[in-house]
């Protein structure tokens, strides 16, 4: 086994290393070199890692849960390096750069989930667990029924945290340093499969914890950097960011005609007050249930508690994950605010429109800048980080749904709990090396695909399908199989319907909309009067698009009479006419340079033009959004939980009734937990 | 796993000292949960709907807002060293007892 893993080790070390690149990316040419030297360390680094945690790496309980031998701090490490992902690192560093408060905001969220997970999910789901959420909800509940109704779940959750960060990871490494996208991703599925297929869980746990320890570094140092020079005082600092040019300009785009009558000091002051971003509360709320109940219902940070060897170790590793987690989003603060003052959101957002390249751009901009040896250093670290990121969120993802299909479906239900220990070992294999093969082909096919909202849509079926059936199985005597099963149907179904039908999808008629004014440009308006405040006509009217129903607006004051706006196709005929008649060589090089950018937004709006040709509805045949959020859990959750309640209610179920008293004092008291593997 | 029958979990279920504890840990951590769960949604609310309150300026340039985002993360911490505190101390102390008696 050995000698395939290193032919697998070589085939991605030369698949990340070689040639295969196109022009382009965040990192000059000429620096690639050091990139790929960067990115060629660190993944040295996870091979060793899995070299070593494969040779202990032989029962089932050391390919799940790593013997359960993994310390609370360890695990506290590794599950901060499974959380923050791509999207929570470099995602929220990007909204705090674009849209200021919001952005922090928006991160307060991702630390509180963690408060559900101490309290109620972690100390009994290791003394009752085995591997995976299915064993907790067999305890009591029928288990052939419960596995595959636990497994389907978690194989939803899985795939959908999975895509986005596939197909995000590629276009990332794509922004940065111009390899291909399906090379990319090829590059992070045969990494991810090579971690878990040899070490499994170890090698998993280690490679999570090696990237939270060197994404915890690179931001300690930036932060470092940008704010010694105002001697680590926050207002200072802040000062700072509110006097900053490139900041008051960035409001001021935001806020459009509404910033007329401000000073620049006001301006800059608004970049640290809400709602520059988050425009919808009941959204917000909807959003924040989503990831405070979801995260204790993520399959992959429950198998993380399988992992340590007892409950104490548990709630431990809970303790260290909310240090480091809430210590990270605290630095994400500087680093946002950093690069918005010292890159400038245009540049920011010119590379990459939702902000993702914050970091990164900062990183370069603290070494030296886009042509100094140790500006591309920082950056090609700070990449190689990110990359190191996708792929050890990936492993645990593609952990946790081969433990569900090898563990729950096969082991569980097909074989009937009577699989040899080496059957189940070799099952679990198996397993990883096909969810790892529809990991890359799903992310290839979702090439240029929206897949923003599927890690909202992940979390919010954790929360409304996983969490519920986990939460009263644990803690209600009358739960039952009935209740878990059409709880955790009708919680997910739900939550994915209304996604189905909410703004997150695409609505050819509004991109079709968007495209023509870029393209044309506005007309002429007159001066409008002031519209009063709409009142709202009752709260569902704030959730679905139905007849008669009004959303509530704000007052909108007078417009004074606006000119015509010119469109990219009119811009772009001007610039060429008048690059025609100049002859200074750098008046020319200005009119080059704007011209590219026109013409940069003008052929991304014909190609979204050409997308929807043809098209009026979305896929589930919509003019416009049928539900007004974009976040489902303020519906699903609930209705979840009411039909665990309702099921339970109605039907009876004597194993439930008989497994509670063993349950209840299991689970609190660790008496028969799955001990650690002694070694 | 064979040693589940030998064990009378209904009797320790009754057991005077279970009960303590589950009584103690009930109260403990619905008090806690329900109190980090309102205090969490206070910031969402209050961006949306106290705009005026979170823009008042206290030090420096640093207002209501940043002050009332930052104090989430030390609730939340907060909250994180109470319970180890009381689980650590009391908790397992209870549990432990009980354990015990089944060697």
């Amino acid at each position: 086994m050995h000698n395939l893993m290193k032919k697998f080790a070589l085939l991605s070390f030369l698949l990340s290393s070689s040639s295969v690149f196109a022009a382009g990316g965040a990192v000059a040419d000429e620096f690639k070199w050091m990139t790929f030297a960067v990115f060629g360390c660190i993944i040295a680094i996870t091979m060793a890692i899995t070299f070593w945690a494969a040779r202990s790496t032989h029962s089932t309980s050391e390919f799940y849960a790593a013997g359960r031998s993994v310390s609370g701090i360890q695990n506290g490490w590794a599950i901060a390096g499974d959380y923050l992902s791509a999207a929570s690192f470099l995602g929220i560093a990007g909204l705090i750069s674009l849209y200021g408060y919001d952005g922090f905001m928006y991160s307060v969220g991702w630390l509180v989930a963690y408060i559900t997970v101490l309290l109620v999910i972690a100390e009994p789901c290791r003394n009752i667990g085995k591997y995976t959420m299915g064993d907790i909800l067999a305890f009591r509940n029928d288990p052939k029924k419960t596995k595959v109704v636990a497994a389907l779940s978690t194989i939803t959750v899985s795939t959908f945290y999975l895509t986005a960060q596939m197909v995000g990871g590629g276009v990332l490494i794509k922004t940065l340093i111009g390899i291909d996208y399906e090379i990319s991703v090829i590059g992070v599925g045969i990494l991810m499969l090579t971690y878990v297929v040899f070490g499994g869980m170890k090698a998993t746990t280690w490679v999570q914890i090696t990237k939270a320890v060197l994404l915890v570094m690179a931001s300690l140092l930036l932060v470092a950097m940008v704010w010694a020079p105002y001697g680590f005082s926050l207002p200072d600092y802040l000062q700072a960011v509110v006097g900053d040019a490139d900041v008051q300009k960035q409001v001021a785009k935001l806020l459009g005609d509404k910033s007329a009558n401000m000073t620049p000091a006001e301006l800059g002051q608004r970049f640290l007050e809400p709602g520059l971003f988050l425009k919808n509360p009941i959204d917000q709320i909807s959003l924040g249930m989503a990831l405070v109940l979801g995260t204790a219902g993520m399959p992959h940070i429950l198998m993380r508690f399988f992992t340590v060897p007892t409950a104490q170790a548990a709630r431990v590793s809970v303790i260290w994950a909310m240090g480091i987690i809430g210590g990270f989003y605290v630095l994400t603060l500087f680093l946002g605010t950093g690069a918005a003052m010292l890159v400038g959101a245009a540049k920011i957002s010119s590379i990459d429109a939702g902000g993702n390249m914050a970091g990164p751009l900062l990183a370069q901009f603290l070494g030296g800048g886009e042509n100094s040896m140790m500006g591309n250093f920082m950056l090609a670290f700070v990449a190689a980080v990110a990359f190191a990121t996708i792929v050890a969120v990936v492993a645990g993802l593609v952990l946790a749904s081969a433990s569900a299909m090898a563990h729950d479906i096969y082991v569980g239900v097909i074989r009937g709990e009577k699989a040899t220990p080496k059957e189940q070992v070799i099952a679990a294999r198996v397993s990883s090396v096909i969810v790892g093969i529809i990991a890359i082909v799903v992310g290839i096919m979702a090439k240029g695909q929206n897949v923003a909202h599927l890690v909202a849509l992940a979390f919010a079926v954790a929360a409304s399908s996983n969490l519920p059936a986990v939460f009263l199985t644990l803690y209600w005597k009358k739960c039952n199989t009935t209740g878990i099963i059409g709880g955790m149907l009708v919680g997910s179904l739900t939550a994915i319907g209304l996604v189905m039908v909410s703004p997150n999808m695409t609505y050819p008629l509004a991109v079709a909309k968007a495209a023509n004014k870029v393209l044309d440009g506005e007309p002429a308006t007159l001066a409008k009067e002031a519209v009063p405040e709409k009142i709202s006509s009752g709260f569902m009217c704030e959730l679905f698009a139905m007849d008669g129903c009004q959303k509530a607006e704000p007052a909108k004051a007078a417009e004074a009479a606006k000119p015509a706006k010119p469109g990219t196709r009119e811009k772009l005929l001007v610039l060429k006419a008048k690059l025609e008649t100049v002859a200074d060589a750098t008046e020319k090089a200005t009119l080059t340079a704007e011209m590219a950018k026109v013409q940069t937004a003008n052929d991304k709006a014909e190609a979204d033009l050409k997308k929807v040709e043809g098209q009026t509805t979305s896929i589930m045949g919509l003019e416009k959004p049928f539900f007004l959020l974009k976040n489902p859990g303020l519906i699903s959750i609930p209705l979840g939980f009411l039909m665990v309640i309702l099921g339970s209610l109605f039907t009876r179920d004597k194993r439930a009734e008989d497994m509670w008293d063993e349950l209840y004092v299991r689970q609190n008291t660790g008496i028969n937990a799955e001990q650690a593997s002694v070694h | 796993m064979s040693k589940t029958n030998d064990i009378n979990w209904a009797a320790i279920d009754a057991d005077p000292r279970f009960q303590a504890l589950h009584r103690k840990k009930t109260l403990f951590l619905w008090g806690l949960m329900i109190f980090s769960t309102i205090y969490y949604f206070l910031l969402p609310i209050g961006a949306a709907y106290f705009q005026d309150l979170f823009k008042v300026k206290v030090w420096g340039v640093v207002n209501v807002g940043i002050l009332f985002a930052l104090s989430e993360f030390a609730v939340a911490w907060g909250i994180a060293v109470w319970y180890s505190i009381k689980a650590n101390g009391q908790f397992d102390a209870m549990a432990q007892t009980i354990i015990n008696d089944q060697k």
